[in-house]
């Protein structure tokens, strides 16, 4: 049953998203654009490589998927919770979650999981 | 606490650091003639790594051999080679050994640099690397295990106001900066009203983070145009280079167009001092630190400081 809902995921998911299956889906958060599909696999922002049209420092032909989220967030009509989650810092991949269906992960709520020393980070700066 | 730390959060002195030179091994004569040139003029120095993608001594061991020559020394972290546990493991590491100020950054890409075939890591990118330097600074591990006693630690990032999204950049430092991050050092930028806007922007959030923008020595037009055309994330606008390219004197010329730089950035909010990369090599360096005002300072100096 995993496994069927994972490839149904990546059945939706792929030629829509290029999604990269990595367990913890975040799109809703970063203006629908994957972060997985920069080739620096970034989840919290562009590096500092980005060309001067906007576009990849490794894929020049590519648009700098940063550039593209950040547009989308402030352009698209997308719930204004999701565009506030845009400026939050995402934690680590869990790379035990690659390759299964992150909307499990979701109900499930496996995917809020962080490392210890993560989450008391975060309790102490909300503070 | 570190001398940097203090100069930075303790005082309103103009704080000056330096990119300290890829070293290759064979002894210590290379980091022995840097540390000499530097000594004095800067505050710390950094120690890169693996910088441009291309292997060299690494970065503990260069921020050692920059503290045992008697200089204070930033061990910059890259994402792109390691995994969370091997960085986490050079910070303690370089703690050992009395290193206290760190440089998080995300690093070029491999391709950017002379092994393209290598496998790219970026198991954290730079904010994340951020978080994780503030929890071993609080004394943990990222999975939680205690570190006791804490290390000492002073953490900055790196931040790019040349390069697009512009208005985004800000938002980044302030994502790093909630992550802990107290200083951060500029990529080079060659369009003053971008560095103008990203200032204003961090300085408009409240921000209580020491902008240290980039300065580079040049000898003359060809390494304007080589970092235009090959480094990543950097636009030199033509006009820029043509006033080097085409003056009488280019490396006079050069030189001038640095000093202007410099003294545009240092009267720009939040920031508080500059980070010089040589590629002259001559004594412009010199004249570049005396131009700004600044005096050499002697052993006893920095003795007296942190007495």
């Amino acid at each position: 049953m995993p496994q069927f809902i994972a490839s149904l995921e990546h059945v939706v998911k792929g030629p829509v998203w290029d999604c990269q299956m990595c367990g913890q889906c975040v799109l809703h958060s970063t203006g629908m654009t994957c972060p997985m599909t920069c080739p620096k696999t970034l989840r919290n922002g562009p590096c500092g490589g980005v060309r001067e049209d906007g576009n990849c420092e490794v894929k020049p032909e590519m648009r700098c998927v940063w550039t593209k989220a950040y547009e989308r967030t402030q352009d698209w009509p997308l719930p204004s919770s999701w565009k506030e989650e845009f400026n939050h810092l995402r934690p680590p991949v869990d790379n035990r979650l690659k390759g299964g269906s992150s909307w499990k992960n979701f109900f499930s709520k496996r995917d809020k999981w962080t490392p210890a020393g993560w989450a008391n980070a975060r309790s102490e700066s909300d503070h | 606490m570190s001398r940097f730390e203090h100069l930075i959060t303790q005082t309103q002195e103009t704080v000056f650091t330096a990119e300290f030179p890829a070293l290759d091994g064979n002894g210590m004569a290379k980091a022995q003639k840097a540390a000499d040139r530097f000594r004095g003029w800067f505050d710390a120095v950094n120690s890169t790594d693996n910088t441009a993608a291309h292997a060299h001594a690494s970065n503990v061991t260069t921020a050692i051999a920059i503290k045992q020559l008697g200089l204070e020394p930033i061990m910059q972290v890259v994402c792109r080679d390691k995994n969370r546990l091997a960085i986490q493991a050079d910070i303690v590491g370089a703690s050992m050994f009395g290193i206290e100020n760190f440089c998080a950054l995300t690093g070029d890409d491999v391709t950017a640099g002379d092994e393209p075939e290598a496998r790219r890591v970026f198991d954290l990118d730079g904010p994340q690397l951020v978080q994780v330097m503030g929890s071993l600074k609080r004394g943990q591990y990222l999975s939680g295990r205690k570190l006791d006693p804490a290390p000492h630690m002073f953490i900055g990032a790196v931040e790019n106001p040349g390069a697009p999204p512009f208005e985004y950049r800000v938002q980044r430092v302030a994502k790093k900066y909630g992550a802990g991050a107290r200083f951060m050092q500029l990529q080079i930028c060659y369009h003053q009203d971008r560095l103008e806007k990203f200032c204003a922007g961090v300085a408009a959030a409240g921000m209580k983070i020491a902008l240290l923008p980039t300065i580079v020595l040049v000898k003359g037009a060809r390494p304007l145009h080589f970092m235009h055309d090959k480094v990543p994330g950097i636009d030199i606008p033509a006009d820029q280079i043509s006033r080097v390219e085409n003056a009488a004197d280019p490396a006079e010329a050069a030189y001038l167009q640095t000093l202007e730089f410099a003294q545009h950035a240092l009267a720009q909010p939040n920031v508080r001092g500059l980070h010089v990369t040589d590629f002259r090599g001559d004594d412009t360096l010199d004249r570049l630190m005396t131009d700004l005002g600044r005096t050499r300072k002697t052993e006893e100096d920095s003795h007296a400081h942190s007495a």
